[in-house]
């Protein structure tokens, strides 16, 4: 038989140990050795405070009265951690942003630093925690009964009630002396941590040594385990739909509502990066601890007597089977699960009680002086005391009145879905910007009362809080109240029915009420940063120029942060201004910074309203936050102007390419120009030279004679053409060319340059359509003539068809009219349009077209300075050219 | 209100780092539908019916999740390298 003082003095040893290893960590921390105390190890087994004594005795009893519905509870958290990238980040980049201490204060400042909301959600945090606190005090003193009964010492209940006091009071001890240490929560209770992390250890370890025991031990081996569990009363898994959908929810929502859970998930982060590894090795440990549950239960109740409890299963087998080391050790780990549950539980709790009642209740109470007289700083560490002890002594209470018979796993539950119904203004505030206070207060109130009446309340059974006549009929007879059946809808699972109409009109209200409310400036500024955290640096401010002193806001300052850190805070931010000294410029953004200092202490609405009496109220106004978004739309402006500049310069660089380009081809156009010109002049002017050598030096026949002043006549027309040519080119280039502008037929001028040009006597058929140029045009009309003459020549010139064939077109495109000239001949090879408008460009050899190939140069010069145009247009079977009249001087006829 | 540009079209790796996250983004969900599939499982007798198969069933599918999930934390970078650089133009010093 196990000694009971055994037990005694090895729990009050492991006590000790733990209060060296919180030391031990603080020291470290102190000196500033924090490496490994935050190292994602840590973290993860701090997660582990989820597993309180509810998991460890309550989840063994779970499964021996409901199957496998326990794993829910493990399932739920498991799907948060794995879907990290979604919510928890998200939820610590804020955490760390806005410096936040709990989740009340999450809500409260999100919602524009509302008190109101943080005392909503303080009061529903004690609720639902209270009766949890009151469950692990229940666990220890049941656990202690077992040993003290098989120890042949009969306990009165008398006992159980001083035990349990006892062990109040240690935890109250422990927390006030770890938890209380540093005021700014954002120093991080390293202590604490570390011990919580050292009971996670030991409480796996101890739960896992159990399920060996049991499976190889006992039931020997997994084949037979399994075997058994098949034969058992729980061999049939009938999951209720409702219900495992249900609680699944609930554990998720719980892992990321419940105090405990915010403050070490996220207060007591201090580096993102450690969630990497939290988000599977979390699970795992999880897994772990569920893993084992089914087989102790199953072998517990296979073994153990009939009637007894099977929440004790996990200590209660070892004893029976003789196993007392194991008895201890399975005690020392729901020792430890309940112990780490109610130090963060009451601390977070506390930061919460102090931060949104007591401190603002007794700021109002000393206003105006509160600022100017009075030590903040010690008030408030009072404060969390007191909060500290009355917590504890609320869970002790509820331990007394509930008389610690209820069966573990309900009273999880309830606390459960109580905090859960936060979750609707969290997850909103964090994804949706136009969650407003309004909506979170209605969601919040509504949920809570939802919640009490349809499921906490009537956890303390029929005729415990609510009379069997109102479950039957409803309150005042009113029989859509009943508090389970709500809106006479019968037939429900009584916990799907709770979860289902508390967060169904939880939900409702929390949205139905923002969308109909408006928020106020703060507000906004707030939910922009929460929503889109990974956009913002740092925090916008919250404050415009202020009309508080330096002075004045360091003596605050020194009071919430004490004088060394405070001073040390004001001389960086001078030494940042560029000035020496503690005293900086009260600028908006120091104000901002300070206030997120400040709140890390004593939360934001608190830091807030402090700040707000220095400031004399001069918060953020609507103007403000248009200016803030208007620096940031100034700021995308200039980034927008950068890149257009830069897009501008490519232009510009581009254009500078193509103009050297062209003045290079210029220039040796130039110098082609030259040659040429002295080409064409001296070719006429030699012929025209030795013909008349010839007539003057040597007896010529008379025919002879006849013949070389006929070539000479020829010669001087082609020279007198080409100079005329190359005059009315360099007018026409030069911009001086008189027009004379008329107003007459386009036909008119076809048929002219038709008949000018000679071409319908010759080979060249010319196809026309009479209808189509009954157009009136301003222009000058003579050289547009000069135009088609030229155009119409070129194709008798150099149209090679066996039938040669010309088709004007003249048609109306977008407005414009154009005249087109079609030959059937061979056309222009693509590689010279280009060319066939520079001067002297010739396709073949020249002989052949007696012109020096400044016909379509000129016409080009002509139609420019009628304001139109020529080009040549491709792939119509030959060459073709298409003049666009000039759109003003084209008239309709009619 | 600060939406910083982002990149239309990434470098190889950071193309790879997005999808990462998308798959980090997808596992919850996949799960939750495993967790809740044995909801649909036909039990017309006690033999199709049993704890031990859902006790196989469910830690299977939960050493792989958590296998699924050391294998995503392993690649995963926590700093959008196209990103940060674009987002501290705008910033300026802070």
């Amino acid at each position: 038989m196990i000694s009971f003082n055994l037990l005694i003095f090895v729990s009050l040893a492991y006590v000790a140990f733990l209060f060296l290893v919180a030391f031990a960590a603080e020291r470290r921390s102190a000196q500033g050795k924090t490496g490994w105390l935050r190292s994602s190890t840590i973290y993860t087994l701090s997660l582990s405070i989820y597993c309180t004594a509810w998991t460890f005795y309550g989840a063994v009893g779970y499964a021996a009265r409901s199957g496998l519905e326990y794993l829910t509870i493990y399932l739920g958290p498991t799907l948060v951690m794995i879907g990290w990238w979604w919510l928890v980040r998200k939820l610590v980049r804020i955490g760390r942003t806005q410096r936040l201490t709990s989740i009340a204060d999450l809500i409260s400042s999100r919602y524009g630093k509302s008190t109101v909301l943080g005392v909503l959600v303080t009061v529903l945090a004690i609720v639902g925690t209270t009766p949890y606190i009151a469950l692990q005090l229940q666990s220890v003193t049941q656990s202690i009964g077992v040993f003290a009964a098989s120890s042949g010492e009969t306990w009165l209940p008398r006992d159980l009630n001083s035990a349990a006091m006892w062990v109040a009071v240690g935890l109250a001890v422990f927390t006030v002396v770890f938890g209380t240490r540093n005021l700014d929560a954002h120093e991080r209770h390293h202590g604490i941590v570390l011990a919580i992390a050292v009971e996670a250890v030991v409480k796996l370890f101890a739960l896992m040594a159990v399920g060996i025991f049991v499976v190889w031990g006992i039931a020997g081996g997994v084949g037979p385990t399994l075997d058994l569990i098949d034969a058992s009363a729980q061999s049939q898994w009938n999951p209720v739909s409702g219900r495992w959908i249900g609680l699944i929810f609930v554990s998720a929502g719980a892992f990321l509502c419940l105090p405990r859970m915010f403050q070490v998930l996220v207060v007591e982060n201090s580096d993102e990066r450690v969630l990497g590894t939290a988000s599977w090795a979390f699970p795992a440990y999880l897994l772990l601890m569920s893993l084992f549950v089914m087989p102790i239960a199953v072998v517990g109740l296979d073994l153990m007597p009939e009637g007894s409890n099977p929440d004790l299963f996990v200590v209660t087998l070892p004893l029976s089977e003789g196993r007392q080391g194991l008895a201890i050790l399975s005690f020392l780990g729901g020792f430890s699960s309940a112990t780490s549950m109610v130090i963060v539980a009451t601390l977070a709790l506390a930061t919460m009680v102090s931060n949104h009642i007591i401190v603002p209740s007794w700021l109002n109470a000393r206003t105006p002086g509160a600022v100017v007289s009075g030590d903040v700083r010690r008030v408030v560490v009072i404060s969390r005391r007191i909060s500290i002890g009355v917590i504890l002594a609320f869970g002790y209470i509820y331990f007394r009145l509930s008389g610690g018979g209820t069966a573990l796993a309900v009273i999880g539950l309830v606390s459960f879905m109580g905090v859960v119904q936060v979750l609707p203004a969290m997850i909103g505030g964090v994804f949706w910007r136009g969650a407003n206070r309004w909506g979170a207060g209605a969601g919040l109130i509504v949920g809570f009362t939802v919640w009490a009446w349809t499921n906490f309340l009537p956890s303390f059974g029929i005729d415990g809080a609510i009379s069997q006549a109102v479950f039957e009929h409803g309150p005042f007879g009113i029989g859509w109240l009943r508090p389970q059946a709500l809106f006479g809808i019968t037939g429900m699972d009584p916990f799907v029915h709770a979860l289902f109409w508390s967060m169904f009109l939880n939900t409702t209200a929390f949205m139905v009420v923002s969308i109909l409310t408006f928020p106020n400036p703060l507000e906004r500024l707030q939910g922009a940063q929460f929503v889109n955290v990974f956009d913002y640096s740092s925090g916008a401010r919250t404050w415009s120029q202020s009309a508080a002193q330096a002075e004045d806001l360091l003596v605050m300052a020194q009071r919430i942060l004490g004088g060394s850190v405070a001073q040390a805070t004001f001389r960086a931010e001078a030494k940042s201004q560029g000035k020496a000294g503690f005293l900086p410029d009260v600028t908006p953004d120091f104000i901002g910074r300070l206030e997120r200092e400040l709140s890390g202490s004593v939360g934001a609405a608190t830091a807030h309203a402090m700040i707000g009496q220095l400031t004399e109220g001069t918060m953020v106004s609507v103007e403000d936050l248009i200016a803030v978004a208007d620096e940031t739309a100034q700021i995308m402006e200039y980034s927008n102007e950068l890149e257009a500049k830069s897009a501008e310069q490519e232009r510009t660089a581009r254009a500078l390419l193509e103009a050297n380009e062209k003045l290079t081809a210029l220039s040796i156009q130039k110098d082609a120009f030259l040659s040429q010109i002295s080409h064409e002049l001296r070719t006429p002017m030699t012929s025209i030279r030795s013909f008349s050598d010839i007539l003057r030096d040597s007896e010529v026949e008379d025919e002879a004679r006849k013949r070389f002043a006929g070539i000479i006549h020829e010669e001087s027309n082609r020279l007198t053409r080409l100079l005329d040519d190359l005059l009315d080119l360099g007018v026409l280039e030069s911009g001086q060319v008189q027009l004379n502008m008329g107003q007459g037929s386009l036909a008119d001028v076809l048929d002219r340059a038709v008949i000018a040009s000679g071409a319908d006597t010759g080979k060249l058929s010319i196809l026309r359509k009479p209808g189509a140029e009954a157009i009136l045009v301003q222009t000058d009309l003579d050289r547009l003539a000069q135009v088609f003459i030229n155009l119409i020549s070129n194709a008798a010139k150099y149209c090679a068809s066996e039938t040669p064939q010309l088709r004007i077109t003249v048609r109306e495109i977008d407005g414009e009219t154009v005249v087109d000239f079609c030959d059937n001949g061979a056309g222009i090879p693509k590689e010279s349009q280009s060319m066939i408008f520079e001067k002297f460009s010739r396709l073949e050899d020249e002989g052949k077209a007696g012109g020096a190939g400044l016909g379509l140069a000129i016409c080009r010069q002509i139609m420019g300075a009628l304001g139109g145009d020529v080009i040549y247009l491709p792939g119509q079977g030959g060459a073709a050219f298409r003049v666009t009249l000039p759109k003003t001087q084209a008239l309709a006829a009619q | 209100m600060i939406k910083s540009k982002r990149a239309e079209f990434l470098e190889r790796s950071s193309y790879r780092q997005r999808r990462i996250r998308d798959g980090a983004r997808l596992l919850p969900i996949v799960a939750l539908v495993l967790m809740i599939l044995p909801l649909m499982w036909p039990r017309n007798s006690p033999e199709q019916n049993q704890t031990s198969d859902g006790i196989i069933y469910i830690f299977g599918l939960w050493i792989f999740l958590v296998f699924v999930s050391l294998f995503l934390s392993r690649v995963l970078r926590f700093s959008d390298p196209s990103r940060d650089e674009e987002a501290r133009i705008p910033r300026g010093g802070e």
